[in-house]
């Protein structure tokens, strides 16, 4: 990254420019400042003079990356769902619990909408966060065009972050492997396996990621 | 760098007439409503990001009352019934000699939602007068804030997981309770109160002293 914009530019200049002299410059997204938008090399960072928040750290190769990754995490999910998750032994009795049967647990009465948040937060949220991406990254990794509505597919991808949960829900089920221990013998299923290696790969999958990379990208393969 | 907040000849997007993206960084002539980027909504300030701060954060607080009030889990052990609230949960697991689970769920329930509800009413109020702390501190404040609130959901998921699993008719049985969705509401509200915050807001009070 270059120099943020020192104050005494002429500001007369910056604010007849046209939108295309206006794409030599960045701001930071926290803070506002503007930056000389420079190329930046593979492996390095660049951040905001002000905040010293990370403005780039493109990777080599990162797209193709977080593609696989991504891609990973996904078919680790659809399994985590439909195999069982723990398997609990108690005086003869012996029970499976899978992640579906988590989310079904508040099913009856009017706990109802808990059970629907719990299935977004955990399931449906982090999938679909995981498909928007592979969606808007495969054609980039490829070297193709963007896919159609790929800028929208991105800002719902960004904008679910905080919301897809499912390592919240791993540390959840460590917690209640403790608290049952002393009443049942538990043992994690496969599924348990798949969520904990699908909640590791998203992680390393979002290191990868570079937001303001990922959209300049976007933009420059969009051009025609 | 060590101050930045005052740092000597930054130049911000708004001070040059300019509107920025907050998405992905592109500039734009002040009054363009959309990115030509990304196709984000534009705004140089949010001016209604203080009153949608509040809002969430004032119901996550109303909400945050009930879920400590009520039962989060109705356990029944060989006929007996027993109800437990969030700290009374904490209490048995301490019992228990389970010291890193308690520590985990009082984190998350207890010290996790009450900070929050502090610092984010810090934040909402230091915007007004500056020099409260510097940019750096708030800033970093803000970024706990953004990236723990998700944190504080592991008790609903375990009463999910513990209703789910143990159903062993006599032996035991776990129910959700009540606090359990009043609980997820309050963590959600606040989640939605911190997201309302425009971070720019805390650097804008330095901006007068720089120009």
């Amino acid at each position: 990254m270059g120099d943020s914009v020192p104050s005494g530019s002429d500001r007369n200049d910056l604010q007849d420019s046209t939108g295309d002299a206006l794409a030599s410059l960045i701001a930071c997204p926290v803070c506002d400042t503007l930056h000389r938008d420079s190329e930046v090399p593979d492996g390095a960072q660049a951040r905001c003079h002000r905040c010293g928040t990370v403005l780039l750290a493109p990777r080599a190769g990162a797209m193709t990356q977080i593609v696989l990754l991504a891609l990973t995490a996904a078919i680790l999910m659809v399994a985590a769902i439909f195999f069982p998750f723990l398997d609990l032994q108690a005086g003869g009795q012996h029970r499976e619990g899978s992640v579906i049967g988590a989310i079904l647990a508040f099913s009856d009465g009017w706990m109802m909408p808990l059970s629907l948040a719990v299935g977004a937060l955990v399931v449906l949220l982090p999938l679909t966060r995981l498909l928007a991406i592979v969606y808007t990254l495969a054609p980039m990794a490829f070297g193709w065009r963007p896919a159609p509505h790929a800028e929208r597919a991105f800002r719902l991808a960004e904008g679910l972050r905080p919301w897809a949960m499912a390592e919240v829900f791993i540390v959840g089920v460590a917690v209640a492997l403790v608290k049952i221990a002393g009443l049942a013998t538990v043992t994690p299923g496969f599924a348990f396996w798949a969520f904990a290696l699908l909640v590791l790969i998203t992680a390393l999958k979002d290191t990868f990621m570079c937001r303001l990379s990922v959209w300049k990208t976007l933009e420059r393969r969009r051009a025609p | 760098m060590e101050d930045a907040g005052t740092a000597p000849g930054a130049l911000t997007a708004r001070a040059a007439g300019l509107v920025a993206c907050t998405q992905c960084g592109r500039v734009h002539p002040l009054g363009t409503p959309q990115c030509r980027r990304c196709g984000s909504d534009l705004a140089s300030r949010d001016d209604t990001s203080l009153q949608r701060v509040w809002a969430w954060l004032f119901a996550g607080m109303i909400a945050y009352v009930p879920a400590n009030l009520s039962p989060m889990l109705l356990t029944s052990t060989f006929g007996r019934t027993r109800e437990n609230t969030i700290i009374g949960g904490v209490f048995e697991l301490f019992d228990h000699g389970s010291y890193g689970v308690a520590l985990v769920i009082f984190l998350a329930s207890v010290v996790v939602p009450i900070g929050k509800f502090i610092a984010i009413a810090y934040l909402a109020l230091s915007v007004r007068s500056r020099g409260l702390a510097r940019g750096h501190a708030r800033q970093r404040l803000y970024e706990v804030v953004e990236f723990i609130g998700r944190w504080s959901m592991i008790d609903v998921f375990v009463v999910a997981i513990l209703s789910a699993l143990v159903q062993l008719d006599f032996i035991a049985t776990v129910k959700p309770g009540v606090a359990a969705a009043s609980f997820a509401l309050s963590v959600a509200f606040t989640m939605l109160s911190a997201q309302a915050f425009d971070p720019r807001l805390i650097w804008d009070s330095y901006e007068v002293e720089e120009t």
